[in-house]
């Protein structure tokens, strides 16, 4: 059943996202940045891609643009799962952000941006959710050093 | 003695208001270091007298960096790492992560190993319940039913012990199988610790469920509607206590659930009150599937005879210079992962429990992804604390089962 | 009770009253321990099992956390704590009253475990003074409960100065 539905969205989605292969039971569809948002909304309300799981980033220094932005959707009619993904580069890493179509987009994309600096157009809010504020850079780009502290309380001398 | 000067300490988060929006209301703040909030969250709480305006929720007290040291270690190192996700159902972490890796090496594990891991995760899911259970109810004041239900979590814990050598974050799985087999007499204990837990779970009902006070505190507070739930990305019992029926068990079955007859509890409003018996409930269900579990349990290999993930025997490893060269591999480059990239998604306790992996070859991952529903949660909670009280903070945050290691990763 | 280094040999009458008095009220203070459980992560849960039915902290007196640094007096870290939570642990140490003690309950509190990376402190003795340390990933609770009767002999060998410095 799975695979009818996959069918009909690769068919619906043909035109903005030519990239679609189905591997280990997700299908995956890579789109330009620019029909992001027409394509979660063909998934929202064509293919009852009701629940959106998680958005996340993976970073490759060696690759020009820099970033793959990864989405993943779920539907609770149909039981299957969609992967979307774009690429952006580091000098304008911006995409559109979900809040308007789905609540818990606030604060996973919070947790994008602060671990890899991607922006999120029209997300103004933007704070840091799992590090604080005074912490500068994005941990999990591949050149932050794993072990650089950016401690807020001075460590005191300890005696033995 | 003089007083010592008050250090100036820097504030680590920006609150979202810093002003009342009524007339006359007052901003608390609650946490991170708070009793009743379970885990290290913070709450900054508009408050008009005992009702709440509204609140912003901070989590990431508990950052330890986990996706960070992921791309540092080999895939069997990882397995530390991630049983302190979830922290209070470990196993579930373990299968969830090694079936993930076992995806994208291409891996199925032995059937005595999928019905064992079936078993294993649901025992964990009791544990978790439990706790959340016991948490909950002793934050209301019934101390009787946390002793009673921590008693159990406690033999529970002392016979995984039996099993893995560990008592809370066992380390337990492999990717293509499991550590080691079950000791003699392991599924013994095991009955009679069910047993005990239906007549201790049996105590907690007669005290709690017709309770006066219990059905006050609990009944509509804390409501969320299945739209919202959907919308705010809840899964698990908080979805299921809004009526809808879904289950990653039932809706997209992994390892041994096709063949398992069980029941998904659902509630019926969507309050604290439903969040609480559908997690008893699921504790009965998980019982029932057990006890299933136990009379199927095949005979067999327990790892997959794959050298490319399964330590060889160490008498071979004493004598044979292939398997001595294949365990030296295996430990300082770790299994060889093909390129590619999965999510594969279990039925945490909490909800659905997913692992985005990205690997290039190689015996260290590129990327390590956990989607852990208590974060999701966390966005989500205001809709169940905005326009109650302010003691209904504690009960409905308890009935969220906020796991920090899991939230914050 | 043998010799401690840390008191002075009894030399006469008003000494020998400070000892017994150091004797006393150390009896005092190690029975009627008050924990402050800065609760963070998985050692929660062998806290959990430490304080209820089968390994008791209430045999020791320990029993009664009191959820405000004013009224206690052991502060027990209980987790790993992060450079977003260490100015919270900073406040509440410097919140609680003399005399006060503090656990580091499990290794990453005591040196940051296996979280060495940006975001875990490496033990939470860079930024309090600590007195035990209890290692485990979670500990058991046996270790736990040696750990507090370790901590009770100190606190039965201390000097307790009531009045002034020297009494």
């Amino acid at each position: 059943m799975s695979d009818a539905v996959f069918e009909q969205v690769r068919e619906h989605l043909a035109g903005v996202a030519p990239e679609a292969t189905v591997a280990h039971g997700v299908l995956a569809l890579l789109v330009e940045p620019a029909h992001l948002l027409d394509v979660v909304r063909a998934l929202k309300d064509t293919f009852a891609f009701d629940m959106f799981l998680d958005v996340t980033a993976v970073d490759w220094p060696e690759r020009e643009p820099r970033f793959d932005v990864v989405w993943h959707f779920y539907s609770t009619r149909h039981f299957v799962r969609v992967r979307v993904k774009t690429r952006v580069p580091l000098a304008d890493p911006i995409v559109d952000t979900l809040v308007t179509l789905y609540g818990s987009a606030h604060y996973m994309e919070r947790e994008c941006h602060e671990m890899y600096g991607i922006l999120f157009r029209g997300n103004d809010d933007l704070r840091p959710i799992l590090l604080y504020e005074g912490f500068e850079g994005h941990p999990l780009r591949k050149d932050y050093p794993k072990q650089k502290e950016q401690p807020l309380v001075p460590y005191r001398d300890v005696k033995p | 003695m003089s007083a010592p000067p008050v250090t100036q300490l820097p504030n680590p988060i920006r609150p979202a208001f810093e002003t009342g929006s009524e007339e006359g209301s007052v901003i608390v703040n609650i946490g991170p270091s708070h009793p009743a909030t379970h885990g290290t969250i913070q709450i900054v709480a508009e408050l008009s007298g005992e009702r709440v305006v509204r609140t912003d929720v901070h989590c990431g007290y508990l950052h330890r960096g986990f996706e960070k040291e992921c791309e540092s270690h080999t895939w069997h190192n990882l397995i530390p790492y991630v049983d302190r996700l979830n922290y209070c159902s470990a196993l579930i972490n373990d299968f969830a992560y090694c079936e993930a890796v076992e995806k994208l090496m291409g891996i199925e594990i032995t059937p005595r190993a999928r019905y064992l891991r079936t078993l294993l995760a649901e025992y964990s899911r009791i544990a978790d319940h439990l706790t959340c259970i016991a948490a909950a109810l002793m934050e209301l004041g019934a101390m009787t039913a946390f002793l009673y239900l921590v008693t159990i979590r406690d033999y529970i814990y002392e016979h995984l012990a039996d099993l893995t050598g560990a008592r809370v974050t066992y380390s337990y799985g492999r990717i293509g199988g499991l550590a080691h087999d079950l000791p003699a007499g392991w599924l013994k204990r095991l009955e009679e610790i069910l047993t005990e837990m239906d007549t201790f779970t049996g105590r907690v009902h007669g005290l709690v469920d017709r309770n006066r006070i219990f059905i006050d505190r609990m009944r509509d507070v804390g409501v969320i509607t299945t739209a919202d739930a959907v919308n705010w990305g809840f899964t698990g019992p908080l979805l299921r206590s809004t009526g809808v029926p879904r289950d990653l068990r039932k809706d997209t079955p992994y390892l041994a659930y096709e063949e398992l007859e069980f029941e998904v509890p659902v509630g019926i409003k969507g309050d604290n009150y439903d969040r609480y018996y559908v997690r008893m409930r699921e504790i009965d269900e998980s019982a029932h599937m057990i006890r299933q579990l136990v009379e199927m349990l095949p005979a067999g290999p327990l790892c997959v005879d794959d050298r490319r993930c399964t330590f060889p025997e160490k008498q071979l490893v004493y004598t044979e210079i292939e398997s001595l060269i294949n365990h030296f591999k295996l430990v300082m480059d770790g299994p060889q992962v093909p390129p590619g990239e999965v999510y594969s998604a279990h039925e945490g306790a909490n909800g659905e429990l997913g692992f985005y992996i990205v690997s290039v070859g190689g015996g260290v991952p590129w990327k390590v992804h956990c989607r852990s529903p208590s974060f999701v949660h966390m966005g989500g909670v205001h809709r169940m604390l905005d326009g109650y009280q302010l003691a209904d903070i504690v009960p409905t945050f308890g009935s969220v089962n906020m796991i920090g290691g899991e939230c914050d990763r | 009770m043998n010799a401690q280094p840390s008191r002075p040999a009894p030399a006469g009458a008003f000494e020998y009253l400070t000892t017994k008095k150091d004797e006393f009220v150390g009896w005092a203070r190690k029975f009627s321990l008050f924990p402050y459980p800065f609760v963070t992560a998985c050692c929660a849960m062998e806290f959990m099992s430490v304080s209820s039915t089968l390994y008791d902290t209430d045999r020791f007196g320990a029993a009664l956390p009191r959820f405000t640094p004013r009224q206690s007096d052991l502060l027990m870290v209980v987790g790993t704590v992060t450079h977003k939570q260490a100015p919270v642990l900073k406040r509440v140490y410097e919140q609680m009253c003399e005399p006060k003690w503090v656990v580091a309950f499990g290794v990453c509190a005591t040196s940051g475990g296996f979280y060495q990376n940006y975001a875990a402190l490496p033990g939470i003795d860079k930024i309090i003074p600590v007195d035990l340390y209890i290692p485990g990933c979670p500990p058991r609770p046996e270790m736990v409960i040696d750990g507090i009767m370790k901590l009770q002999d100190r606190i039965a060998r201390d000097r307790h100065p009531i009045i002034n410095e020297k009494f």
